[in-house]
């Protein structure tokens, strides 16, 4: 099952490389990552989009929580969340291509972050289905370029993670 | 004032009460080695090879419980490190290992001798430090020794960019540490504890499995309270051997692979497993399913939650130090009286008991050609059972863990966890560093004692008596036992042709070498080398021993712990309880 995990670590070098070494050294999947730092600039946070079975899911939760420079690790499927992601998608619009793709992103609620005479750059945001759906739903011709960071994840009203 | 980067490296290791660093010096760590020469808070052991720094610093934390200290130099010394870390990893031994690298400035332009050490030690450190600030060296350290020796220990590795160790700063070492990422637990969850005394009392074929849990965590007396208040069959993993005392009337002996019969089908089944500091690993239960086979209730108590669970389900798991733990359980069982009815256990002690009469350890030892058993057998005798040793990897390994009943914790090293040949030697150095007045002998093989045997020249540098026990025979003898039961007899590779001469090999680096071809001489044998004469002095005793022994009992990969191939004497024998309807409950 696919599972979402979320997990504060030190803003250190070499953190990032001891997470994602940890996944290929025991055979865990990593289906996105995403990193930053957190409002505390020592601290980053990281998303990390698994699958596995329940076993191989706690055991990714037990040995990241090892990592020295781990503070905590929850899984967000346990409870209410939310996700995110976003895409930058680069399209060809020419002619009457245009008005379409405008609006197609208008559909889905993407912008349109970049114009030039033979292309648009969409910006969207959501749970990554949409974006799937998305690209799906245009020409495959048309598309130039993709860019997704990967699903961001938060817990639902109450449910905060922070030390 | 202010002080160099190394001179701060050698004050921290004065802090931390360190009383010998095992090194070999290189370009990286010259100024680390010009402050070593200017102190004498600690003496500097001058190895021949880094992994042997290595394990002889690992050897050293296992045999005193206080914190071995390696230093290589950067890129090819730092390499050779690898394997003695990774050792020490696989086994949870507290371990610092200092590392030279090239300046700040030059990282990552493929200077000479430059390797990016922190990157090569990750998957086997427990933790790693890159030091890119003079600033940084005292909290560094501070932190390295926290981290190697709390919670579950492990190997850290510190490496120091050469232009750090030339800078200067004041030097104030931290009186305290405090990781807010790093808490290791220490006391169980009482509730947890509670259902663990429940179980007991309910049990009526329970089981205590020790592992180096209980080694590591010191926490051999309060094991061996438990074992002795209930009166429960006991057995130890490899790496828990001593943690009960091996002649103890409750040891079983060792179990897994190469396991007593009595101790594997104890294991397979009791209806009550208390497994303490020990991992469920592979070589114990083989495979989990055949383990799992008859029903057990499990207490699991293990102070990494990650080993919990990992391999086998278990029913109480109770997180925490094994010392802290065992005796909240104990206290709890004195408190309410709790424990199993006495009527069961007596019937489950005659079946264990039963099961040991056929001695699945029996050998025969004829005239001519010496058995391996017999030797590891003699030495137990002549050193009273209370020789450290420290073993290789192989049979003799096997020999040397079944035929030596080790009578407390950190009597026995070996590699168990990654089995590194040539580990033996180094180790006995180390041990005898931090036992100065122990006999140590280093049960070994002619092909693992060539894996480091350069260290000898270590030996007669330092005046390090440690007795060499070489079981030759020949043969890579686990590797030959293995294509006998599954490659068909084909020997491929096994063969140690071309072997030196030990006995000149041991004189030539100034010890005494003897070598033994029959089974008479070898008891006068050891008994000159471990006499007060050649108290000071390395024996290396050859043993030419017989080149076909394997070891028995052995639990093929795949098969159950009741599916063991047994010695001859015992083929074919059962492997179930040998009575079904005995009063305590249905045990298939
Ligand atoms: C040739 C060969 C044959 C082998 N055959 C066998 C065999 O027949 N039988 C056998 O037993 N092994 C055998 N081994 C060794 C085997 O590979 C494992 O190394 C060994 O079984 C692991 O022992 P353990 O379970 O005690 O765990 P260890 O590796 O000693 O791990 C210790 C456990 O205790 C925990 N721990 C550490 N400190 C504490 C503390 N303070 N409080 C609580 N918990 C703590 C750790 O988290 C860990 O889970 C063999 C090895 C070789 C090389
Ligand atoms: C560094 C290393 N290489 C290879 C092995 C695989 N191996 C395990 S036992 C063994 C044979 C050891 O031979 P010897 O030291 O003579 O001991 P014996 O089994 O004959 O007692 C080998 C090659 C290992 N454990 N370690
Ligand atoms: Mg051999």
């Amino acid at each position: 099952m696919r599972h979402i995990l979320s997990i504060l670590i030190e803003n250190e070098a070499g953190a990032l490389s001891r997470v994602t070494g940890l996944f290929s050294a025991r055979g865990y999947n990593i289906d996105s990552l995403t990193v930053q730092t957190t409002e505390d600039v020592t601290m980053s946070r990281m998303t990390i989009v698994t699958h596995g079975s329940d076993d191989i899911i706690e055991q990714i939760t037990k040995q990241l929580n090892k990592l020295v420079e781990v503070v905590k690790v929850i899984d967000l499927n346990e409870a209410d969340h939310i996700e995110r992601e976003l895409m930058l998608i680069k399209v060809r619009a020419t002619g009457k291509e245009r008005d379409e793709m405008k609006r197609m992103a208008d559909i889905f609620r993407g912008r349109i972050i970049d114009v030039t005479e033979k292309s648009y750059t969409i910006e969207l945001t959501g749970p990554g289905e949409k974006l799937d759906a998305f690209i799906k739903a245009l020409d495959p011709a048309v598309i130039l370029e993709t860019v997704r960071t990967g699903a961001s994840g938060i817990g639902r009203g109450e449910r905060i993670l922070k030390i | 004032m202010e002080i160099s980067g190394a001179e701060i490296v050698t004050r921290c290791l004065q802090e931390e009460g360190v009383e010998f660093v095992f090194g070999y010096p290189g370009g990286a760590v010259l100024e680390i080695y010009d402050a070593i020469h200017k102190q004498d808070f600690f003496k500097h052991v001058l190895v021949r090879h880094e992994q042997a720094a290595v394990h002889a610093a690992d050897a050293y934390s296992r045999s005193s419980n206080k914190v071995g200290v390696a230093l290589l130099t950067s890129g090819p010394g730092a390499t050779n490190g690898i394997t003695g870390i990774a050792t020490a990893y696989m086994d949870s031994i507290p371990l610092i290992v200092i590392s030279g690298q090239v300046g700040t400035p030059m990282i990552g332009s493929d200077a000479f001798q430059e390797v990016d050490m922190v990157g090569c030690s990750r998957p086997i450190v427990k933790h790693n430090f890159l030091v890119k600030d003079v600033r940084d060296i005292a909290a560094t350290f501070k932190k390295a020794f926290h981290i190697a020796t709390t919670g579950r220990p492990g190997p850290v590795v510190i490496d120091i960019p050469k232009d750090v160790t030339i800078h200067k700063t004041k030097f104030e070492y931290p009186q305290s540490v405090s990781i807010r990422s790093y808490n290791p637990p220490v006391k169980g969850h009482p509730g947890q504890i509670k259902k663990a005394a429940q179980l007991l009392a309910d049990a009526k074929r329970p089981f205590v499995y020790v592992g180096g849990g209980a080694v590591l965590g010191n926490a051999s007396a309060e094991v061996t309270e438990l074992v002795k208040l209930l009166n429960l069959p006991c057995t130890n993993t490899l790496m828990g051997l001593g943690a009960l005392d091996g002649t103890d009337a409750n040891f079983v002996g060792m179990l897994g692979m190469h396991g007593t019969y009595e101790a594997n089908l104890a294991m397979q089944y009791c209806d009550v497993l208390i497994a303490i500091g020990a991992r469920f690993d592979d070589r114990v239960i083989s495979v989990p399913n055949q383990f799992l086979s008859q029903a057990k209730k499990i207490v699991h108590i293990d102070i990494d939650p990650s080993s919990i669970a990992k391999r086998v389900k278990v029913d109480v798991p109770i997180v925490g130090d094994v010392k802290s733990v065992v005796s909240d359980l104990v206290a709890l069982l004195k408190e309410t009286g709790q424990r199993p009815n006495d009527k069961a256990l007596a019937a489950w002690w005659d079946q264990v008991n039963e099961w040991r009469k056929p001695n699945s350890l029996l050998y025969t030892q004829d005239s001519e050609i010496i058995k391996p058993q017999f030797v590891v057998q003699k030495l137990w005798e002549v050193t009273d059972g209370q020789a450290i040793v420290t073993s290789d990897v192989g049979q003799h390994q096997m020999f040397a863990a079944q035929y030596y009943k080790f009578r407390r914790p950190r009597q026995w090293i070996n590699s168990g966890g990654l089995g590194t040949m040539g580990f033996g030697l180094p180790a006995a150095m180390g041990a005898q560093m931090a036992n100065p007045y122990a006999q140590v002998a280093c049960i070994t093989g002619e092909a693992s004692i060539q894996m480091n045997i350069q260290e000898l020249s270590t030996c007669k540098q330092y005046h390090i008596p440690v007795k060499i026990i070489n079981l030759n025979n020949r043969y890579l003898g686990m590797v030959r036992q293995w294509q006998e039961f599954f490659y068909g007899n084909r020997y491929s590779e096994s063969y140690m042709d071309a072997l030196p001469d030990f006995v000149k090999l041991a004189e030539a680096y100034g010890h005494i070498g003897m070598k033994i071809e029959k089974p008479a001489d070898v008891e006068p044998a050891l008994r000159e080398a471990f006499s007060e004469k050649l108290k000071d002095r390395l024996v290396f005793l050859d043993f030419i021993t017989d080149q076909k022994a394997n070891v028995f009992p052995m639990v093929q990969n795949g098969k159950g712990l009741n599916q063991m191939d047994l010695p001859e004497h015992m083929r074919g024998m059962q492997q179930v309880p040998f009575e079904n309807n005995r009063d305590y409950g249905n045990l298939c």
